[in-house]
């Protein structure tokens, strides 16, 4: 295979993903309560529609969307409202939920639809659409995928990406809707392309996972404006920055959006999921979440609907008596929990694992910096972490953010990644960050 | 269920490459080019490198108790120490020389900036080039390989009592029948006198020279085993090679009887053994990609010019020295270009 620009730099974790891509997306029961943030985007939370002790059935908008940068949310699940009140997220601080007490023996249908001739509808319409399903970037950014379809109109966006990279290891739940959904996905892709008005697109997927090349390669038609490329298997390839540029060879600028360049990027699962619900006129309801890592018995892809708190997903995969760290997302850049009481979000797109006496759960002992450079190998936006590691240990956040480029950092992880002398590189720029936010916010 | 969390901040993965791992295998790299020079010079290189490296630990661990800080004798560095020094060193030097050599490598190369990862130099380089200016003769006084008895008895400078000067070695080399022996290295012979030594035995190292200097294919060897795995930095041999050749390639062409060709530049002294293992070292070269090539570079090209115009026989010591403390120069030049603000598509 001819790969012409990759990314420069990165690294190569093993993936650990042959412990569910072979195993088909299933549906789970439903838990008894469900835990639905108002916030589960970037953006304004969605402001409540329904009130407690409201009957709401599967699929019914429960949250509108506050302004542009927002989006709706649906009940997902036939029952009754209990109440709206804080409650523990995965991101930290409680924030305000719709807490839905779901009717047991419910058929759970979808009652609630509004469906759309695709063929007929406007640019404008589609975009209305999309933002009506509540859809976000079902990858892990969550940020409301309408706003995306409306650059702004200086920018003039020339190419659709389809970004199936899922670089993270364990993780596997777009791989299979890659394998069983390629029509959803097919369909979800030619929707954008005509609300965005671009011809070319251009699906992007790992060399590990070249049996969805194969797949969506045999659902489109010969002269498609449509082409799926394999890239190198290389950690984070999935970053859209970097597939940009391993695609279409072109770099985004610090600071800047894809579509500054031409490009407009979107994960497979939310194209999959557009192009499903959006005939139909329904909302994000319900996700895949892979549920992996050696302390699961059963690891798997589950469909379960938003807002199942993470121990029941645990309780149905089951764990071994040795877990011991529970992951949300990918092992690379998503966060431990303290609490398995928070609820399965739009964005959450897995759950890892690790056991007591695993490798990488293993504390060892930090030295200092011996400067053998592999960090700087390893930074896919080539910074110079080595550096930025020196400065945010004699707490010097400002140099790091005016001289070294700080805020560049999308916190891959990377360099902590390779570090040989332990050092938790990502780990202080997280922190300098923080800082700097808080000190502009002062001034 | 209940699991007992730990919270931790991503990533959650680990390369399980760690600092003692690669210092472990530096440790390897150099274990035949110790095993050559005690072939090729006897006992006596032996003794040296248990000497080196002894003292070495002894005070790595002296220092680390002096400062409070947890003994770092486990992280296999310090014995990369004592064993580049030997190695850096004349097959006959004196045990106690050697000693007070290695002691000076840790305290002033090593435990006066802060321990590993904070010095500034190469700690074995500063060891050698303390006792080259202090015992000058000593360290300029060769013995040639292959002595038949080299492993029945030892040189006989090698056990000199301490706070004395060498026993000269000319009465002992005399009677192990080297014919001829002037007691000078390729490199001295081809300053001075113009007399050039067969590549081959460069190659070998079957010539007179610091212990461990003269065999440059083990060297290349040992280079080569951390290069695949990735534990050394292939741009910086390569960088200094390519500096050495850059210099003495056009002076050859110029006139080639004053100058030596550029193959024998790469082969003799300490060039070949400076530019792997000790140019090399993570903790003084530059972080930067560009910055390495410049360190390199840099070394490769001060090596020659010390050595073609310069008093001295040998350049790698100081050129190696000086490349190490503006490495840090060069780094801050050398920043990477961040993603997108390179050239446009």
């Amino acid at each position: 295979m001819f790969y012409s620009k990759i990314f420069k730099h990165g690294v190569h974790p093993q993936d650990f993903k042959a412990l569910t891509n072979q195993l088909p997306i299933r549906r789970l029961p439903f838990t008894s309560t469900l835990i639905l943030p108002l916030s589960q985007h970037a953006g304004k939370p969605s402001t409540v529609q329904v009130k407690p002790g409201q009957e709401v059935v599967r699929g019914q908008p429960i949250a509108d969307a506050d302004g542009f940068v927002s989006v709706p949310l649906h009940a997902p699940a036939t029952g009754k409202i209990k109440n709206i009140s804080l409650m523990p997220t995965a991101r930290g601080p409680k924030t305000p939920c719709i807490i839905l007490h779901v009717y047991p023996g419910s058929t759970q249908q979808e009652l609630y639809q509004n469906p759309h001739d695709i063929e007929s509808l406007s640019a404008e319409e589609i975009i209305q659409a999309v933002q009506d399903s509540g859809m976000v970037g079902l990858g892990g950014a969550a940020f409301p995928t309408h706003v995306k379809m409306k650059p702004p109109p200086e920018h003039n966006v020339d190419t659709l990406l389809a970004n199936g990279c899922e670089c993270e290891p364990y993780l596997t739940c777009d791989h299979r809707i890659m394998l069983e959904q390629p029509q959803h996905l097919i369909t979800g892709i030619r929707l954008i392309q005509r609300a965005l008005g671009v011809n070319k697109a251009v699906i992007g997927i790992e060399d590990n996972k070249l049996d969805a090349v194969k797949i969506i390669s045999e659902h489109l038609e010969t002269n498609d404006q449509i082409r799926v490329h394999a890239v190198p298997t290389k950690y984070p390839q999935g970053a859209e920055k970097m597939l940009i540029k391993s695609l279409l060879n072109r770099s985004v600028p610090p600071a800047s959006f894809p579509s500054s360049i031409g490009v407009s990027v979107f994960n497979v699962g939310t194209l999959a999921q557009i192009g499903e619900l959006l005939p139909h006129g329904r909302g994000v309801i319900e996700r895949v979440v892979t549920v992996s890592g050696p302390g699961v018995k059963n690891p798997g892809n589950y469909l379960v609907p938003v807002g199942t708190p993470v121990r029941f997903l645990l309780d149905h995969a089951g764990v071994t008596t040795r877990a011991h760290e529970v992951i949300l997302g990918g092992p690379m850049m998503g966060m431990s929990v303290s609490s398995l009481d928070v609820p399965v979000t739009k964005a959450m797109s897995g759950m890892v694992v690790l056991e007591q006496d695993d490798p990488d759960l293993k504390k060892s002992q930090a030295h200092p910096c011996i400067r053998c450079g592999w960090c700087v190998e390893a930074c896919p936006m080539q910074l110079n972490p080595a550096m930025l590691g020196m400065l945010a240990a004699s707490s010097e956040y400002e140099t790091m953010a005016e001289d070294y480029h700080l805020n560049d950092c999308f916190e891959c992880g990377s360099c902590s990644y390779v570090c040989p002398s332990n050092i938790p590189l990502v780990q202080y720029f997280r922190i300098a960050k923080s800082v700097n936010r808080d000190r502009t916010e002062v001034a | 269920m209940n699991i007992k969390t730990d919270l931790r901040s991503s990533p959650h993965l680990k390369q399980n490459i760690t600092v003692e791992q690669i210092m472990r295998n530096v440790v390897y790299a150099l274990f035949p080019v110790c095993a050559w020079s005690i072939y090729a010079f006897g006992l006596s290189v032996f003794l040296l490198l248990i000497t080196t490296t002894l003292t070495c630990l002894l005070a790595e661990s002296l220092f680390c108790r002096l400062s409070d800080k947890p003994s770092s004798v486990n992280d296999w560095s310090i014995v990369i120490t004592g064993l580049l020094l030997a190695l850096t060193l004349p097959p006959g030097f004196p045990l106690w020389m050697s000693a007070v050599a290695a002691f000076v490598a840790v305290g002033l190369g090593k435990a006066l900036f802060g321990g590993l990862g904070y010095n500034v130099m190469n700690p074995a380089l500063v060891g050698r080039a303390f006792v080259q200016a202090a015992f000058p003769v000593a360290i300029t006084t060769w013995t040639p390989p292959f002595v038949a008895t080299r492993f029945s008895e030892l040189i006989p400078s090698t056990l000199t009592t301490p706070f004395m000067k060498p026993v000269p070695i000319g009465d002992w080399l005399d009677m192990s029948s080297i014919d001829a022996f002037t007691g000078a290295t390729p490199m001295a012979l081809q300053k001075f006198e113009q007399i050039s030594t067969p590549l081959s035995e460069l190659l070998t190292g079957a010539v007179s020279g610091s212990s461990g200097e003269t065999s440059a294919l083990i060297i290349l060897a040992g280079g080569l085993y951390l290069a695949m795995r990735r534990m050394l930095d292939w741009r910086i041999p390569v960088g200094v090679l390519m500096g050495a050749v850059v210099i003495s390639l056009p002076l050859c062409m110029l006139d080639g009887t004053l100058y030596p060709d550029p193959l024998f530049v790469l082969l003799s002294g300490g060039l070949m053994l400076g530019a792997v293992f000790m140019a090399s070292d993570m903790v003084v070269s530059p972080v930067t990609p560009l910055g390495v090539w410049i360190y390199s570079l840099f070394i490769g090209m001060l090596t020659v010019v010390i050595r073609l115009f310069g008093g001295l026989t040998e350049g790698v010591m100081y050129a190696i020295l000086l490349g190490n403390v503006i490495s840090p120069l060069i780094s801050s030049f050398t920043q990477p270009r961040v993603f997108g603000t390179g050239r446009k598509p």
